[in-house]
C-alpha cells in the first residue's frame, strides 16, 4: 500500500478509514458539489423558460435519484473504484460537466408536450426520456461525492462539510450570477467548474498529469463556450404565448432581460397589433392603443400601452371590471400590487387618482417600461403622484403605514396556464387568508380592495376569493360579510370588491350603473336578488352567484365540500390558492374526455403526483434494487435487527431533513417577501450551517457518553427549535417586516444557523458510527437516505397542499426522534 | 383508432368508415350531454357535413393515422386542430344555412371552414400566421372547397368588403371581442369564441346579435358537468 497525502497511487488496499482528505481533494469535492446545486437550480430556470415550472420538482428528485444511484454504483465497483481515486474522481467530474451541456441540450429537444399529457399516451414516455436524460450528469456528479464518502468514510463529517459547503455555495452563487449572465450562459459556468474540479484533481494527484489537466480545462473552455453561444440556444414549447406570438407576420423580439426573476421578452407586431384589454366590454367606445407585449419566461403577456399624457386613448382601461373601483371614489389613494408593464398605473392616472403607490417584483420590468421604452410608454412610473417600488407586495403591504382609498391586485398570470391548472402547484402569498387580512389593514375608512381574477368555468378561483374574503373579514371581526362584498364579471374577468366598512345604497346605485353601462354582471352585492345576477354574460346557472352566496351562509362548509373542486380558503399554511383539485372529481372528469372534460381537470398537480411516481420507481429501480439484488455482498456479517435500526435512521433523517428545509423555505419566502432570495438565502444558510455542525459532530462523537447515542443531542434540538419556530414565527416575524432587506437577510439567516448546524450532525454521526461497526452497511444507507431524499422532496409539496406546512413539520420531527431511536449501535473500536 | 402507420396512405373506404366512427362517437357524446341537460341535439346536417370532409387531409402526414380520434392535434406553428366533437359544436352553434355568408378570425388547419363551405354560402377566412393560411388556402383548393376565400391578414377588423355576415367564428386567442366583429355582424347573426388554451377548449362563448342589435353573451361548457355533487 503506498499513500501520498491520502491518495491510493498504486496500491490495491484502501488506507485506514481514520485517513483525512487532502485539501485539494476537499475543494475539487466542494466544487463538484457547488455545480451540481448550481445545476439543479439552473434546470428549474431553463424548464421554467422552455416549458412550465412544474419541472422544479423534477429537478429536485432527478438530482437525488443521481446521487442515489451512484450510491449503489460505488457499492456494486468499491474496491475498482477506490484504488483509482483520482482517476475515477477526474473521470466523473468531467463525463458531469459534459453530460450537463449535452443532457440539457437533448432534452429540450424532447418532443415532450405537457399540454398534449392527457391526450398522446406518448408523452408520459417523452416525460421519462427528459427524466433520464437529466439523470445522466448528476449520477457522474454524485459518483465523485459518493466515492469521497467511501473512502474516508470514519471522516464523513469532514467529507460532509467539503460536500454541503460547495453545495452552499452553488446555490447563492448560480443566482448571483444569473443577475449578470443569461441562463445558457450560466450553464456554461457550471460545465466549467465541473471540469475545473476535474483538472485540480489531475494536477495535485499524486501521478501528476498536468497535461490532461490542460485537457480538461480546455474542455470545459469549450463545452461553456459552446453552451453559451449560438450553438446552443433555447427551444421554447411552441405552445408558449411567446412562441406563438413570434409566429404572428412581423412580430419581433424588440428587447430582452434576464435575471433570476425571469427572462422578460419584449415584443413588437406592427401588423397585426397587440390589443390587450382582457374582458373589455362591447360598450367601449374606443380601442386600446398602440402596444408592445411584455411576457416574462415566455409567458403571461402584458401589455406597455402607449402613453403620450393624453386622457382620451386610455377611455378603454374605463370599461374593463378592474375599474369598478374608482366609481366608488373619488381621486382615491391607489396601492397597485403587481404593477407590471404599467397597464394599472394607466388606469389610476385615467381616473385621476390622488397617488399612486406602484409595486412590481422585478425591476427589469420597471426599467423596460420606464427607461427602455419610455418614449413610447410615456414613463407612466414617473407620471406625478405615482411612486414605484421594487418588491414583494405583501413585504410592502407588512412595511408600509400608508392607508390607501383602493388597493388594486391584477391579473398577474397567464389566462391559458391559470386555466389548465398549471399553476396548481405555485404557492401564493399574494392570495392567502392572511394577505387579505394584510391588504384589509391598509385600507382607508371606506377603502375598496379590488381583486381581478380570469374567469373558469366552472367557477374556482374566483369563489375561492371570496370565501377567502369572507374568513379574512370575520378574522377581523365583521359579523356579516356578505355586507362588504361586490362581485362584478366581465365574460373572461371577475372583479371581487371588499370594502372597509358596510355598502351604502349609495355605492350599490353606482356599482349598478357601472355595470349596466357595460353589461357586467353584478354577481354579488349586498341585498341582491337572485334574478338580478347572471343577466348579460349568462351561464346555464347562476353559478357565481349561487357559489358566493352559499360561502356567504351558515352552509359554507357544506358548501365547500360537495364542491367538485377545491375552493377551501388558502392560507399561510397551506398558500396553494391555483389548487383546485379534487381526487373524487377526477374519475367523473377522465370519463368525460371525449365531451371535452380535460380542460376542467386541474392537471398541474396530477404531473406532480406522476413525478413522484415515476420517482418512486425509478429510485427502487435504480437504487435500491440492485443493492438488494447484492445484499449478502454489501451487508455481509450484518445482523436483520442493525440492519433494520440502520435503514430506520437513515431513512427518517433523508425524509426529515428535506421536509424541515422545504418548510422553513416557506416559512422564510414570506418574511423576505421574495420567492428567489428566500431559497436562496435559506438554503444557504442551512447547507453552510449543517456544514459547520457537520465538522462538529466529529467531537460529539467522541464525547458521547455510552448511555445516550450521540444523535440524540442534535434531535432534540431540532425538535424544540422546529416546534418553537412552528408558535414563534408567525407571531414574531410581522414585528421585523418593516427591516430593510440585508438586516431580514441576516436576522433569517441568525433564526436557521442553529436549526441547521443540529442538522447537519445526524447523517455524519450515524455514518461514521456505522462505518466503524458495520461498513458493509455503509453503501445501503447511502441509498436508503438518497431514495427517502428522492421521494420526500416531492411528497412534502403534496403533503403541505394538503395538510400544510406545519403538519409537515411535525412529520420531520416525528422522524428525527424515531431517528434517534434507531440510531446505529454504538461503535467497536476498530480493529487494529 | 388507427388507420395505417403515419404516413402511408390507407384506403378511401377505411378513411370513410372512420369518419363515421368519429361521427357516431359525437352523436353518443351528445346523446350523453343531453341526457344531462335535456336539452341539446346536434343538427343533422351538422353531422352528414362532418361525415363527408377529410379530416386527415387537414392535420400534418405524421398525424394523420389520429385524424379521426375524437381529440385535438398538432398542426404545427404553435397551433392545433380543434377536438372533432368541439368542431361540430361550434358549427351548430352558429346555426348556419345554404347561401349564408360566414367570416373566420384564424384559418388555422383550414378544417373549420371546410366544414361550414358545405354547409353556407360563402367563407372568408383570415390567418395571421402566413405559413398555415397559405397552407390552408392551399388544402382548401385542392379539395375543391372553392367557396372559401382565405387571406393572410388581421382579423380584428373583420374583412369590410364582404361585411355583414350571418355567422361569425373566432378561433384565433382573444382577450376581448372585437367591437369592429360585432359592427360587421347582421342583425340576427350569432358569434362563437372558444376559450381556453391549445389543446384544451375550456367554453364556447356565444355571442347573439338580435334583431334590435342588441347584444348577449352565453357561455356554453361543451361537457355536461354540474360542479356541484348532488347539485342536479
Amino acid at each position: 500500500m503506498v499513500i501520498e497525502s491520502g491518495f491510493v497511487t498504486a496500491g490495491r488496499k484502501a488506507p485506514p478509514p481514520t485517513a483525512a482528505p487532502p485539501f485539494a481533494l476537499g475543494i475539487a469535492l466542494s466544487l463538484v458539489s457547488a455545480a451540481a446545486l448550481a445545476y439543479e437550480i439552473l434546470l428549474t430556470r431553463l424548464f421554467s423558460i422552455i416549458q412550465w415550472h412544474h419541472f422544479a420538482y423534477m429537478m429536485i428528485s432527478v438530482a437525488l435519484l443521481g446521487y442515489g444511484a451512484a450510491g449503489t454504483c460505488v457499492t456494486l465497483l468499491r474496491e475498482r473504484l477506490e484504488t483509482r481515486l483520482q482517476a475515477v474522481f477526474a473521470g466523473s467530474a468531467a463525463l458531469f460537466g459534459a453530460s450537463a451541456a449535452a443532457a440539457f441540450l437533448l432534452a429540450q429537444r424532447v418532443p415532450f408536450n405537457a399540454l398534449e399529457f392527457l391526450w398522446d399516451p406518448a408523452q408520459p414516455l417523452w416525460l421519462a426520456v427528459v427524466y433520464m436524460l437529466l439523470f445522466v450528469p448528476f449520477f457522474f456528479a454524485a459518483v465523485c461525492v459518493c466515492l469521497m464518502y467511501t473512502r474516508f468514510a470514519a471522516r464523513a463529517g469532514r467529507i460532509y462539510s467539503f460536500d454541503i459547503l460547495g453545495a452552499a455555495a452553488g446555490c447563492l452563487g448560480v443566482v448571483l450570477v444569473l443577475f449578470v449572465v443569461a441562463p445558457l450562459a450560466a450553464l456554461g459556468c457550471v460545465v466549467a467548474m465541473a471540469l475545473a474540479a476535474a483538472a485540480l484533481v489531475t494536477l495535485v494527484a499524486p501521478a501528476r498529469r498536468p497535461a490532461r489537466a490542460l485537457v480538461f480545462l480546455l474542455l470545459g473552455a469549450a463545452l461553456a463556450w459552446a453552451v453559451a453561444s449560438p450553438l446552443g440556444t433555447l427551444r421554447m414549447s411552441p405552445y408558449k404565448e411567446l412562441s406563438q406570438t413570434l409566429q404572428v407576420m412581423g412580430a419581433r423580439v424588440v428587447a430582452q432581460t434576464s435575471s433570476p426573476l425571469g427572462l422578460v421578452n419584449v415584443v413588437e407586431s406592427p401588423q397585426v397589433p397587440f390589443r390587450l384589454a382582457p374582458g373589455l366590454s362591447l360598450s367601449a367606445p374606443g380601442e386600446p392603443p398602440e402596444q408592445l407585449a411584455l411576457f416574462t419566461d415566455g409567458e403571461g403577456m402584458s401589455a406597455i400601452a402607449r402613453y403620450e399624457g393624453k386622457r382620451e386613448p386610455l377611455a378603454y382601461l374605463d370599461y374593463i371590471t378592474s375599474a369598478a373601483g374608482y366609481h366608488l371614489l373619488a381621486r382615491p389613494r391607489v396601492l397597485v400590487l403587481g404593477a407590471g408593464a404599467g397597464g394599472d398605473v394607466l388606469q389610476a392616472l385615467y381616473h385621476d387618482a390622488a397617488a399612486v403607490d406602484a409595486v412590481e417584483l422585478n425591476p427589469d420590468v420597471i426599467r423596460l417600461v420606464q427607461q427602455d421604452f419610455a418614449a413610447f410608454s410615456g414613463a407612466p412610473y414617473g407620471a406625478p403622484g405615482v411612486r414605484v417600488h421594487v418588491g414583494e407586495a405583501r413585504g410592502f403591504v407588512a412595511a408600509t403605514q400608508a392607508r390607501y382609498g383602493l388597493i388594486q391586485i391584477a391579473l398577474l398570470d397567464a389566462f391559458g396556464a391559470s386555466s389548465a391548472g398549471l399553476y396548481a402547484l405555485a404557492e401564493s402569498y399574494l392570495y392567502t387568508v392572511e394577505s387579505l387580512q394584510a391588504y384589509l389593514g391598509r385600507l382607508a375608512p371606506g377603502g375598496y380592495l379590488s381583486i381581478t381574477r380570469w374567469v373558469a368555468l366552472p367557477p374556482r378561483g374566483t369563489l375561492k376569493l371570496a370565501g377567502m374574503a369572507a374568513v379574512a373579514l370575520e378574522r377581523n371581526g365583521v359579523a356579516d360579510p356578505g355586507r362588504r362584498l361586490a362581485l362584478i364579471r366581465s365574460w373572461n374577468t371577475a372583479t371581487l370588491l371588499v370594502k372597509n366598512g358596510d355598502f351604502t345604497p349609495e355605492d350599490i346605485a353606482w356599482l349598478k350603473d357601472f355595470s349596466r353601462s357595460r353589461s357586467f354582471d353584478l354577481d354579488w352585492y349586498p341585498g341582491i336578488r337572485p334574478d338580478e345576477a347572471n343577466r348579460y354574460n349568462q351561464l346555464d346557472q347562476s353559478w357565481f352567484h349561487d357559489g358566493v352566496a352559499a360561502l356567504l351562509g351558515p352552509q359554507r362548509a357544506e358548501f365547500i365540500a360537495r364542491y367538485k373542486f377545491n375552493v377551501a380558503p388558502a392560507t399561510d399554511d397551506r398558500p396553494y390558492f391555483f389548487h383546485f383539485f379534487r381526487w373524487r372529481t377526477l374519475p367523473e372528469l377522465l370519463r368525460l374526455k371525449e365531451q371535452g372534460g380535460l380542460p376542467l381537470l386541474e392537471w398541474g398537480y396530477l404531473l406532480v403526483v406522476a413525478t413522484l411516481a415515476q420517482a418512486l420507481v425509478a429510485s427502487i429501480a435504480l437504487i435500491l434494487g440492485p443493492l438488494w439484488v447484492l445484499r449478502r455482498r454489501t451487508g455481509a456479517g450484518v445482523g436483520r435487527g442493525t440492519w433494520l435500526r440502520s435503514a430506520g435512521y437513515f431513512a427518517a433523517i433523508g425524509i426529515a431533513f428535506m421536509f424541515v428545509e422545504i418548510a422553513f423555505i416557506q416559512k422564510f419566502t414570506l418574511f423576505l417577501s421574495h420567492p428567489l432570495y428566500a431559497i436562496a438565502v435559506v438554503l444557504f444558510a442551512f447547507l453552510l450551517s449543517a456544514g459547520l455542525g457537520s465538522r462538529m459532530s466529529e467531537r460529539l462523537s467522541t464525547a458521547a457518553s455510552s448511555r445516550v447515542p450521540p444523535a440524540a443531542w442534535p434531535v432534540a434540538a431540532i425538535a424544540g427549535l422546529s416546534l418553537g419556530y412552528v408558535w414563534l414565527l408567525p407571531a414574531a416575524l410581522p414585528a421585523f417586516a418593516a427591516w430593510p432587506d440585508a438586516a431580514r437577510i441576516a436576522l433569517s439567516a441568525v433564526l436557521i444557523f442553529p436549526l441547521g448546524f443540529a442538522m447537519g450532525m445526524p447523517f455524519p454521526l450515524g455514518f461514521a458510527a456505522l462505518a466503524a461497526s458495520a461498513p458493509t452497511l455503509v453503501p445501503w444507507v447511502w441509498g436508503i437516505n438518497a431514495c427517502a431524499s428522492v421521494v420526500s422532496a416531492v411528497l412534502a409539496t403534496l403533503l403541505a397542499i394538503h395538510f400544510g406546512f406545519n403538519f409537515v413539520l411535525l412529520w420531520a420531527v416525528a422522524l428525527y426522534v424515531l431517528a434517534a431511536a434507531c440510531y446505529p449501535r454504538r461503535a467497536q473500536p476498530p480493529a487494529s | 383508432m388507427m388507420l395505417g402507420m403515419p404516413g402511408t396512405a390507407p384506403a378511401a373506404d377505411d378513411l370513410a368508415a372512420a369518419r363515421q366512427r368519429m361521427v357516431r362517437e359525437i352523436e353518443t357524446t351528445q346523446r350523453d350531454v343531453a341526457e344531462h341537460t335535456g336539452s341539446k341535439t346536434l343538427d343533422p346536417r351538422v353531422l352528414k357535413v362532418m361525415a363527408e370532409v377529410p379530416r386527415h387531409l387537414f392535420v400534418p402526414k405524421q398525424h394523420q393515422a389520429q385524424a379521426y380520434d375524437n381529440r385535438p392535434l398538432p398542426i404545427g406553428h404553435g397551433q392545433t386542430i380543434s377536438q372533432p366533437y368541439i368542431v361540430a359544436l361550434m358549427t351548430d352553434l352558429l346555426r348556419v344555412s345554404p347561401g349564408e355568408r360566414v367570416f373566420e378570425v384564424g384559418t388555422g388547419s383550414g378544417y373549420q371552414a371546410a366544414i361550414l363551405a358545405k354547409l353556407a354560402g360563402e367563407i372568408y377566412s383570415v390567418e395571421i400566421i402566413p405559413p398555415l393560411g397559405r397552407q390552408a388556402a392551399e388544402v382548401l383548393a385542392r379539395t375543391g372547397y372553392h367557396n372559401v376565400e382565405v387571406k393572410v391578414a388581421d382579423g380584428y377588423y373583420g374583412w369590410p368588403e364582404h361585411a355583414p355576415f350571418d355567422a361569425i367564428v373566432v378561433t384565433a386567442a382573444a382577450s376581448h371581442v372585437p367591437p369592429p366583429l360585432v359592427r360587421q355582424l347582421k342583425p340576427g347573426g350569432r358569434m362563437v369564441i372558444p376559450v381556453g388554451t391549445s389543446f384544451l377548449t375550456q367554453h364556447l362563448m356565444l355571442v347573439q346579435k338580435e334583431k334590435d342589435g342588441s347584444v348577449t353573451t352565453r357561455q356554453i361548457l361543451p361537457v355536461s358537468f354540474v360542479p356541484l355533487t348532488g347539485g342536479h
